[in-house]
This record gives C-alpha cells, structure tokens and sequence, in this order.
C-alpha cells in the first residue's frame, strides 16, 4: 500500500509514524514544503487524557514526548490589580520544534521518506499515484482546497487581533493577564516551556488605537515589553514570524473523499485559548491507524468513514468549547466591570465545559474563596469563614429581597371559557410557592379580555379576578418572592389550548389587536391595527391590572414585552409597519411598550420592583437583534426597570431558533454585562450546578429554574 | 420507560407470518409497542400497510412508525392513511414521523427533496388540521388524532416538535447523546410555553446471539444506511450484540429520560424477537 502524507508538522508525521510502526510495509511518503529544520511556532499543549492515548499509540514517540515536557497544574489570572490562582487544570507542554524532531526521528527510523522544501501544487496526482492521500498541511491545506468540492469546507475569521510571541522569562503556570491601557484591554496568554510562549491578543479597535499597523517589529516588540514589564522584568519578547493575524476557523461538511482524508487543522481548527489544535491533529493520526486496525488496508473508504466516524464527536465538542472561549476573548471588554473574583470566576467557566461544581472537584479552596467572597458581595457584608454557594445568596431589588437565585416561572395554561381564574390556577400558584424557590411567578395574566392567549388565559382585568388573586397571594407560603406577569396576547391571541401545539385559532375567536395587521400564521385572524383609542384603553387595562395586582398583594410586577406578544410586536420591525410616532425607528417602535410601562411604573409602589421580559433577538434576518436589546433594555432601565428576564423568537413562526443547552444564558449575559442590568436567564437548567455557574459568572442574577421533579409548566 | 419491539419489515425473508407472528407474540408479550422503519428503494415492507395488518391482528400493544418520511408523501393522503390506522387499531396508532436524508427515496416518489424542511413543517400543521377538521376523514379515535412524534436531531426539528408534536422520537445511538437531544427537545417544548413535558421516544439495534449473528446485524445496517457514510459506522458501532449490552443500553435511555425506547432486530427470522423477549422478561 502506497501512502502520501501532504504536510510535514506533528500531524502529518505522527500519522505516518503510526501506519509504518502497524504496516512496516506500506509505502510512506511525507511532502513538506518548508525544510526539516524549521522551527516555526512557540510552545504546544496537553491535557492529560491526550497523553494516555499517546503511550497506547506509540510507547517511544511518548516517552520521548513527556521527557521533554513542562508540566503545571494552576491557572494564574492577573486582572485589575489583583491575582487569582485555581489549581487542578493538569496541562504539560514543550516547544513544537521539539516535538517534530522527536517524531522526525522516529519517521526515519520507521523508514517513512520525507521530503522536505517539497511543494506540492496540485495534489489530485498524488492522490491518484497512492492508495491513500493524507492532507495533513495544516490551515491553509492545498489538499482541502483542491477537494473543496468535496470536502465543502467553510473558513471564518475571527474578530480579534492576535500575535505569537516567545521569551526567556519563565512562566511557572498557565498565565492569563488582563492589561488595560489607553489603546485598550490587552489578553495575554503565557504558558511554560523550554521558553514560555507569550500571546497578545485585542480587538481591531485596539490594535488599531496601538498603530500597531504602522509598526515594525521592533517597535511592536518594545511596545509590550513595556506595557507587560512588571511581568516581564528584565526578560525581552522575541517573535519568530512577527505578524497579527485573525484566528481562522475551519470547519468541513467531511473529512474524506474517495481516497484522500483530511486530519488536523486542514481539517479543522480551534481557538488557541483552548490549547487543542496539536492534541486533535495526534489523535485524528491515532483514529486513522486504529481505522485501518479496523477495516483492514482493504477498505480504504470503510476505514475513513470509521474515522470520521470516531472523530466527530470528540472534534465537535472541542470546537463548541473553543467557539464560546474565542467568544469570550473577543468580548473581554464587556467584563470589565465585574470584580476580579467573578472576573476570574467566569473566565475559568467561560468554554462551557468547566461548571462550578467542576471547578470544585479540581480546587475546591478556590471555590470556598469564591464562596465566601460572593456571600460577602451578595449580603454587602464582611467575609465570613463560612459560606453557602451563589445559588443560596440573596438578591435584593428596591424594598424587595430574593433569598435565592431560584426562580418558578410557569407557562400559559387554559381552564374555563371566560378569563376568570380557576382553582386549578390559583392552586398551581401556590404549590409553587412551596418550593423553596426566591421567585415565584404568575403565568402570563391578560389584562383584557381581548388580550387572553386562550379561552381560558386568567385574567386580572375584574374586580372579581383581583380577588381571586388576592386569595391566591393569601394562601401563598411566606418566603418567595411572588410576581404577577401581565401580558396582551395581541395578535397571538385567540388559539386553542397549546396541549396539541401552538397558535392554532379558534374557529370563533375574537377581536385581536396588534400594532399593524398582519397575522401570526397563514389561518390566523388578521388584528386590528391599533388606533389611539384602542391604545389609551390597553395602557389603561395595564395600569388597571397593576393596580389590582398591588391590591392582591403581589411583591413583583413582570410586563411581558416579548414572544410576540402585543407590547413585543410593537418592538419589532417584522410585526410593526406603523407610520406614525409609533412605528419605524427602534425608539419609535419602543414608545408604546415605554408609554405602558411608564404608566405602570408610576401606580406601582415605589418600593417594588417591575420587570421585564424582553426578546435578545428575533432570530430573524431583519428582526429585532441583540443590539436592539441592548438599547431597549438600556431605556428601559433608565425609566426604571428593575430587571430583564432574557427570552427569544416567537416573534413570527418562522423564527430560526436555536436550542443549545446555553443560547439563553449567552444572551442574558450579554445584555446584562453589555448594559449593566440585572437580568434573569431563562434556558432549561435543572440542576443547582448550573445556577450556581450562571450566578457566580454574572451570566444572570435570576435563574428560571425546571426542577426534574415539578411540573413547573402544568397545572 | 417502556420497551417496543421493531417489526423486521426492512430484513430480507420477511413474510406475513413472520410479521404477524412478531405482533401476536409482542402484544401477548412484554413490550408495548411495535415499530417500523419506512424504506422506498429498498426491499421492504411498507410501514403503514405492515402495520394495518399488526392492527387487526393485536388487542392491547400500540403501533407506532418509527419513523416514516413525512415530505415523501402527501399531506392528505397521509393524513387519511393515519386516521384510518388509528380507527382500525382503536386509537393505538403512533406517527412518528420525520424528514428523511434518502434522496433516492425522494426522486422514486416523485418528491422533492430540497424544499422537504419547509414541507415538513406545513405538512404536520396539516396533518392536525385534517384530524381535527370534518373533510377527509375518518374522524381518528385518539382526541384530535393519533400521536404525533417529530423525529429529527437539529433546531428546526426541535421547534417543530415544540410547535405541532405531542413528542420527539430520536434516531437512535448511545443513551448519552439521545438525552443530549431530548434535552433540546424538552427545552424547546418549556421555551415555546407547552404544558406538560414531550413524550421522548427512542430507537436501538440488536442482534443476539453467536459472532456470526453480530457479523449480519453489522453488515445489514452498514448496508442500510450506506448512503450516510460516517454515520452508518456509528450506527453499526452502537449494535447491541449482547444481553449485558442491551440492559446496560435500555438503562441508559431509561436514565436520561426516554418514554418508550422500540428495539429493532437486525437479522431476520423469529429467534431475534425470541432472545430480546428473553432478556427483557428476565432483565428489565
């Protein structure tokens, strides 16, 4: 069997170290195009279950590997002054020049044949002249690109600003520093070596404060030997290609075709802030030996879809981490406002597979530091030696105390025909309240008649509704905070109970409202579009339902400005067409929901507090977006809201949602770091890991919480 | 959780007394379901006339395609197929019911194939609206239809589940990876405002008995699924060939939640549905 190996860094021979160890007689052919000396790159590395498949592929190659090695344990975090340290991250690294001498040796003694200043430009005839073509040339792989067809790549660059630097200065540990300067926030990466590899990372909007377009190497070097020498000391930076790039992300539809496979970053590529682009190119090498072991060197394609096969998941897992970590670096700026221990708290979570209770099991003093420290944020009170975690601290907004991070939010139900509420509802509510959560919220209660999503939506628009309420809140546990949420269902209204699926409408509905006339699904009843009257009237049914939900006692009043929803339609651009005052531009489209929320603002007793639920984004092309987000919410918060409760879509049925474990979550951090609001996310958690993670990184102050046992959603 | 058996209605020799000695035995026996796979270019048995006939032939199990092409067929049709299965099994009939990768079962049915998620979702907007609406009948014994469950691991099928389904039935593979999507599924139901919980559904292969056994199954779902490359190997590399792997399997699903998980036999003849009955009467 006849083998070309395109790419001559760690992948590429490993690979080839691998098939000639298992077939000693296969032909090995390696093409490289710089020469065997290059030393291009700084520092590697690995996390220990990287290296246990190591020795099982090749006992030689890894001796020689972990010999070389530096090995560490802690993460060092320097940000605002201060320096934080969290153990448990077990991580070894060496340079990558050694790491291809040690593989280039072993080639050699497997009698693999490299050639080296080998250019290859089209690899279609060495594809054709062996029985397999490995495409191992890294990023820019020739191999990917001529099989584009096949392979249907897809490369995008990242946002921010990078350069690899090496130096003498010994880093004992994984280092992050956070530098801020005039030009802006510098992220530095460092970590040790036989020279510690020293990264600069900044947004566009930095580098260019830096000019460092117009600078040259030296002026760039000297540039971060002073901003970094209380790190540094005497140490110099060195740079061995000095340029700034953006970090590219390759991504492929498959990673072989016909005869010709694709491994490591030809193949695929993750942020270095993740440490895993070498790791994933030796094991990708380690799947293809163990695929042939598989399928025998008969099947060529059966052992490249086994491959595939193998690598997939653990590759998609890698790169979702290194997605939400390059994420976090390009966004570092909005952090800035959060005190070093949560700063650091949430860089250690920032890729998602980190949680709290994670970082307990690998240092659980620096979790017990953390605890104690954010009871004592929490509480605004002095340290105490002992400490109950993020989830158990209190929350207070105006005169109002939360004593958890907990909150039930139930869904829409419907029983009955007239808007009245019935005992099933009242006792849902209080059932609620006996769990121990800080909030308890109503289901969306319609403010008119008009405004109930079902027959059956309760109502708080009567006097009889108020004291039904008012009997609720009576039997309701003390200990929760207990909110009303008041909503007009506006052009989603008048559909059949949601047990068999949403917006399907009554074959006799009734009137429905809407900022323009446009109806939710093609069968829905096309809404009136509100006149001044109609919206005097619904700002008044609001302000009358605040008042009632006052009377009844309820600590929290929500106004759910979202999902479609009459004061949500009016927000975005796809559901509001209006020509007046209250149509066109954003703050247009936010006057009336601003005008509803005044109203209520000003009869609802100063001491509590009024929230609302707000879309981060439509999910729609020309929808509403997270920058609208950001700048209602802002207004919002100006006029006196107290709080944003993060949801998305609904807007118009065609939304492209998306369901990921944490879309919700990102989204109320952004807009709650982005604007400094408190916020309450609202993804499906179910564990108090997860609040206690969403809390302690400032992703939300409120988790919407789905404990396993309670129905939270039925009545 | 409830365990289902998979009728072999995709395996070569199967013939109506296999089929209905399947049923009568699954019906009597202890699973609580039977399933179908749904093949056009293929040599197998239809699903929903394999299952009429199961229909009259079992009293108390429920059927349940598991799961057909949605966009292959039309809406109306298939609307009148469901609601006639779900009177002559007195309201025992389950759709589950998805896109559909097999292009070529697209192009010999005359459907197309690039507009089939955009189909997919009118057609089971559709599909409740003739249940529920008095024109193509008949009027189906299950309130408002037979039970509907959306297949699909992507977000759009997730929405679709959250929007139009009473449920998600997964693909199959490793307990792990089904919660991971019926997670997705039940986020999207909690997102979208539905009361109560999905219904989550699952799917595994087996083959028990001697190497050679393991060695059929292996090959039949390479064959099966060909058309996926990558992805036939990690569906041959899930084969439960043992007891141990099979219990430990059905455990794994029961764990992160599923409902009712059918397991298809992949070798044909009677002894498969033997062994599994086995395993779950002694086992489970």
């Amino acid at each position: 069997m006849k083998v070309n190996v395109i790419g001559g860094g760690p992948g590429g021979l490993y690979a080839s170290v691998l098939l000639a160890k298992n077939y000693p007689d296969w032909d090995i052919d390696v093409y490289e195009r710089d020469p065997a000396d290059n030393t291009y790159g700084w520092g590697i590395v690995f996390s220990d279950s990287t290296l246990s498949r190591l020795r099982e592929a090749d006992y030689k190659t890894h001796e020689q590997i972990t010999d070389s090695f530096a090995k560490w344990n802690p993460i060092d975090i320097h940000y605002g002054g201060e320096y934080i340290r969290c153990g448990g991250h077990a991580f070894a690294g060496l340079m990558r020049a050694k790491l291809k001498d040690i593989l280039r040796r072993r080639c050699a003694e497997l009698g693999v044949e490299m050639h080296w200043e080998h250019n290859v430009e089209d690899p279609t005839s060495y594809a054709e002249d062996a029985d397999l073509l490995i495409g191992a040339g890294g990023l820019n792989s020739v191999t990917r690109e001529t099989y584009e067809e096949a392979f249907k790549p897809r490369v995008r660059m990242g946002e921010a600003k990078f350069a690899w630097f090496g130096t003498e200065k010994p880093f004992d540990v994984f280092t992050f520093i956070f530098r801020e300067n005039d030009d802006g926030l510098w992220r530095v990466h460092a970590y040790p070596g036989e020279k510690s590899t020293f990264i600069v990372e900044c947004t566009e909007e930095t580098y260019e404060n830096a000019g460092l377009d117009g600078m040259d190497e030296q002026e760039g070097l000297a540039y971060f030997e002073d901003l970094f020498a209380d790190h540094l000391g005497d140490y110099e930076l060195e740079s061995k290609l000095y340029q700034w790039r953006n970090f590219p992300v390759v991504n492929c539809r498959t990673w072989s075709h016909e005869n010709v496979v694709l491994l490591g970053d030809a193949a695929h590529t993750a942020h270095f802030s993740v440490g895993s682009g070498t790791k994933m190119a030796m094991e990708d090498a380690i799947a293809l030996q163990e695929a042939f072991v598989e399928k025998g060197s008969d099947d060529i394609e059966g052992a490249l879809n086994w491959y595939e096969k193998e690598r997939r998941d653990p590759v998609n897992r890698i790169q979702d981490a290194a997605r939400t970590s390059r994420r976090y670096f390009e966004n570092t700026e909005r952090f800035t406002d959060l005190e070093p221990e949560r700063f650091a708290f949430n860089l250690l979570t920032r890729s998602g597979r980190i949680t709290y209770d994670e970082l307990k099991i690998r240092d659980a003093e620096y979790t017990d530091n953390f605890d104690r420290w954010f009871a004592g944020y929490a509480t605004d009170d002095d340290m105490r030696a002992i400490a109950r975690p993020p989830m158990f601290q209190p929350l207070s907004l105006r005169d109002v105390t939360f004593e958890n991070r907990a909150a039930l939010t139930p869904g829409p139900s419907s029983e009955g025909e007239t808007g009245h509420p019935v005992a099933k509802q009242r006792q849902r509510l209080v059932d609620l309240t006996e769990e121990a959560a800080g909030l308890v919220l109503t289901e969306p209660l319609a403010v008119t008649e008009n405004g109930r999503l079902h027959r059956g939506t309760p109502g708080i628009y009567t006097d009889e509704h108020a004291e039904y309420w008012d009997q609720s809140v009576a039997e309701a546990r003390d200990g929760p905070v207990l909110g009303a949420e008041l909503f007009h269902a506006g052009r989603r209204g008048a559909t059949k109970p949601r047990e068999r699926g949403l917006d399907r409408p009554l074959d006799d509905g009734w009137e429905l409202l809407a900022p323009s006339p446009i109806s939710y699904i093609g069968e829905s009843q096309t809404p009136t579009e509100m006149d001044e009257d109609d919206m005097a009237r619904v700002r008044e049914a609001f302000v009358d339902a605040a008042e009632r939900a006052d009377e009844a006692g309820f600590d929290l009043l929500q106004l759910n400005m979202a999902h479609g929803y009459l004061l949500g339609s009016f927000l975005s651009p796809l559901t509001n067409e209006r020509g007046d005052e209250y149509g066109g531009s954003r703050d247009a489209r936010l006057a009336y929901p601003l005008e509803v929320f005044d109203a209520v603002r000003e009869v609802w007793p100063d001491g509590k507090p009024v929230t609302v639920k707000l879309n981060a984004t439509d999910w729609r092309p020309d929808g509403f977006t997270l920058g609208d987000a950001f700048a209602t919410g802002n207004r919002l918060a100006e006029h006196g809201c107290d709080l944003l409760t993060i949801v998305a879509g609904q807007t118009t049925p065609n939304d492209r949602a998306k369901f990921d474990a944490d879309v919700l979550e990102r989204y109320s951090e952004g807009v709650r770091n982005e604007i400094n609001v408190p916020t309450m996310s609202t993804n499906y958690v179910t564990t108090t890991d997860d609040v206690n993670t969403q809390v302690g990184r400032a992703s939300a102050d409120l988790c919407a919480w789905y404990p396993p046992d309670a129905d939270v959603n039925s009545l | 959780m409830n365990v289902g058996i998979g009728l072999p209605n995709t395996l070569e020799g199967t013939d109506r007394d296999l089929i209905l000695e399947y049923a009568r035995r699954a019906d009597e026996g202890p699973f609580t379901s039977i399933g179908v796979f749904d093949r056009l270019v293929y040599h197998s048995l239809d699903p929903m006339g394999t299952l009429a006939t199961c229909a009259g032939a079992t009293e108390d199990i429920r059927l349940a395609t598991s799961i057909i092409a949605g966009p292959l067929r039309s809406t109306a049709m298939l609307a009148k197929k469901a609601a006639t299965l779900d009177v002559l099994s007195d309201g025992r009939f389950t759709l589950g019911i998805a896109l559909g990768a097999r292009q070529e079962d697209y192009e010999a049915a005359g459907a197309d194939y690039r507009s089939r998620g955009r189909r997919f979702t009118r057609q089971l907007e559709e599909l409740i609206q003739h249940w529920e609406g008095d024109e193509i009948g008949p009027e189906p014994v299950q309130d408002g239809g037979p039970q509907l469950l959306v297949g699909g691991e992507s977000d759009p099928s997730y929405k679709r589940v959250a929007r139009f389904g009473d449920g998600w039935i997964g693909a199959g593979g490793p307990p792990g990876r089904f919660g991971g999507c019926a997670d997705s599924a039940t986020a999207a139901w909690s997102e979208a405002g539905r009361p109560g919980k999905p219904a989550l559904w699952g799917h595994g292969y087996y083959a028990l008995g001697d190497e050679a056994v393991a060695k059929a199954g292996e090959e039949y779902l390479l064959d099966y699924y060909s058309f996926t490359g990558p992805f036939a190997e990690r569906i041959a590399d899930g084969l439960l060939t043992t007891p141990q792997e099979v219990v430990q399997f059905v455990r794994g699903y029961e764990e992160r939640g599923c409902d009712e998980l059918i397991m298809f036999p992949t070798v044909g003849g009677i002894e498969q549905y033997e062994r599994l009955e086995r395993v779950v009467e002694s086992e489970l």
